[in-house]
């Protein structure tokens, strides 16, 4: 199946001179939720931004849906929703009559019925009638949400949705997200929270510097990325590490042996540590292995780039 | 053309105004009520009459005529500068629509805003005295034209200004001055040769001449020039606004 979004060599330099993206090529598959990380000023909201039609990108092409967003931006972007970043939102407007707004903006006809489905699956149908104003950070937040599936979109974009939304309401949100992923709907969302990606999300994409640093399956990155950390727990507590032990990767840590190791090395040395160990005459009572979390795996990249970059 | 999008922006900057309802229509009627106190007596105690016509109803379409102005230009600018400052013209970006639809909705509601307080003005001017309009037709042509053609210029205003300063900088020094020197108050044929000329020049001066000869028959310049005024104001605002969305000018980055 084509991807609902393919993204060429796409890249934003902005008035200032910065290099906001820096050829971005990346295909979208529909139904997944791919999740961008990266750091602060990476460009992700940059490139959001551009495929939704806010920014003019400076060279490279993107199709929403087969239309290219320039000129055929009516099609392309009659497939989007976007909640954006930040709380952009009118104040004194009535949260009902603002979410039925934005589906007029898309040229779809009054529906009430919708709107009500809309309002109360984010919770906010008791706010119906309330203006933003009146409105808590999160409620706004989940207008914004409420304004961006107003038209019933196929793809929805959401930039950062958990920030300054609290643990319970993130939940509910990301149940939400699943939800929409149950009914079709393409999502893309923009994280700091790699816990949020790990949680949520089909692909990851991690974005640095303007530029795409790899995107891959969350599981498999975890596993290719991953190291894995085995603490061996010995029938007696260790005061010091015995010569024949010592090796790469191999600590102490309170009278337990720990042992971290790369799980894509061809050999992981496990088998060669526990065969020691009993040639060692030590007896294990317990092991645990514990595989590192994609904030890890994130922070590896990001700081391998980093340290090509100075290499260059 | 998506005209649902036109239709949700006209009626949300209706709402927008109707929020407010009390204080845009009540502040007009208080104006006017003081213009007519002030200049319809005091001064119309001692002018009675310009060409037949007495002063107090003279000033009539002068008045309706500044406050039009006035009105599109601040509806105009304002109408879209709020979704600027507030940051919510990304739902406009984003939206499948074009410049088309945009204007058309933020135009069409700011032109209609100055267009119901003329209207109240001249209603109430009916209280304070007696006339006859003479070309009803041409009046509400030229008050819609000209209000079309404003709420132009203001929603370009409202793209080009940068903060609140910038937004009521034009109006506070081009607008009222050129109303006010346009006429509004007084025929041009009272002022002796050599400022006549000059105020011959404002381009205020045509719009209220033709107004003013929709409503009483009596004219400092030949309509035909009032008409094509009002036409050139409606050709530099459209050919400006499409010029802002064909390059994105201070919209899209
Ligand atoms: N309007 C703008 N004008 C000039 N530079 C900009 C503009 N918006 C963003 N930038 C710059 O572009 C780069 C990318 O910004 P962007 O907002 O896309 O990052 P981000 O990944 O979304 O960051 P964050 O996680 O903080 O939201 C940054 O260096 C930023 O300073
Ligand atoms: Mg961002």
């Amino acid at each position: 199946m084509a991807p609902i979004i393919r993204i060429q060599d796409l890249g934003k330099t902005y008035g200032s001179g910065t290099v906001a993206l820096n050829g971005v090529t990346l295909d979208i598959e529909e139904g997944e939720i791919l999740a961008l990380l990266g750091p602060n000023g990476a460009g992700k909201t940059t490139l959001i931004s551009t495929i939704c039609g806010l920014i003019e990108p400076t060279r490279g092409s993107v199709t929403v849906g087969g239309f290219d967003i320039r000129s055929q931006y009516r099609q392309a972007r009659s497939l989007i929703g976007l909640v954006p970043q930040e709380v952009l939102i009118e104040p004194f407007e009535k949260v009902g009559a603002n979410v039925a707004y934005t589906r007029g903006l898309y040229g779809k006809p009054p529906d009430p019925a919708h709107i009500e489905k809309v309002l109360r699956s984010l919770a906010l149908w008791d706010k119906v009638n309330a203006r933003t104003l009146e409105l808590s950070g999160g409620m706004k937040r989940r207008v914004l949400i409420a304004k961006a599936l107003s038209h019933g979109p196929k793809i929805l974009f959401l930039d950062e949705p958990s920030a300054g939304v609290d643990v319970n309401l993130r939940r509910e949100m990301w149940a939400l997200v699943r939800e929409l992923r149950e009914e079709g709907t393409t999502i893309v969302l923009t994280t700091h929270y790699i816990e949020e990606a790990e949680e949520m999300a089909d692909r990851v994409g991690i974005v640095n510097k303007g530029r795409l640093l790899l995107v891959e399956d969350k599981v498999k990155l975890m596993q290719s990325f991953g190291r894995k950390v085995l603490t061996i727990e010995l029938t007696e507590d260790m005061a010091e590490l015995p010569e024949g032990l010592a090796r790469d990767g191999l600590r102490l840590e309170s009278g337990k042996l720990v042992y971290e190791y790369d799980t894509h090395a061809e050999r992981s040395g496990v088998a060669r540590l526990i065969s020691d160990i009993s040639a060692a005459g030590l007896a294990v009572r317990d092991l645990s292995t514990e595989q590192s979390t994609l904030e890890e795996v994130f922070l590896d990249l990001v700081e391998g780039d980093k340290a090509r970059e100075a290499t260059t | 053309m998506n005209w649902l999008a036109v239709k949700s922006i006209y009626r949300r900057e209706m709402m927008r105004t109707f929020r407010t309802l009390f204080q845009s229509v009540l502040s007009p009627v208080v104006s006017t009520t003081l213009y007519f106190v002030v200049f319809g007596s005091a001064i119309g105690s001692r002018i009675e009459s310009v060409e037949g016509i007495p002063y107090g109803a003279f000033i009539v379409p002068g008045l309706m005529m500044l406050t039009l102005l006035q009105q599109s230009v601040s509806n105009g600018s304002g109408g879209i500068y709020m979704p600027k400052w507030v940051g919510t013209i990304f739902e406009l970006l984003a939206a499948p629509i074009s410049w088309v639809e945009i204007t058309l909705g933020f135009v069409g509601a700011a032109a209609t805003k100055a267009v119901m307080i003329a209207t109240i003005i001249l209603i109430t001017s009916f209280f304070f005295v007696d006339m006859r309009i003479a070309h009803p037709f041409w009046m509400v042509g030229f008050m819609v034209l000209t209000s079309v053609s404003f709420a132009l210029l203001g929603f370009v205003i409202g793209i080009w200004a940068k903060n609140f300063e910038q937004l009521q900088l034009m109006p506070l020094l081009v607008i009222t001055p050129l109303t006010f020197l346009g006429g509004a108050f007084y025929s041009a044929s009272m002022l002796p040769p050599f400022w006549e000329a000059v105020t011959r020049v404002n381009p205020v001066l045509y719009l209220i001449s033709g107004f003013r000869w929709a409503f009483f028959d009596i004219a400092d310049v030949p309509v035909g020039a009032s008409l094509i005024a009002v036409a050139v104001f409606l050709g530099i605002g459209l050919v400006t606004v499409w010029t802002i969305f064909r390059t994105g000018w201070r919209i899209r980055q």
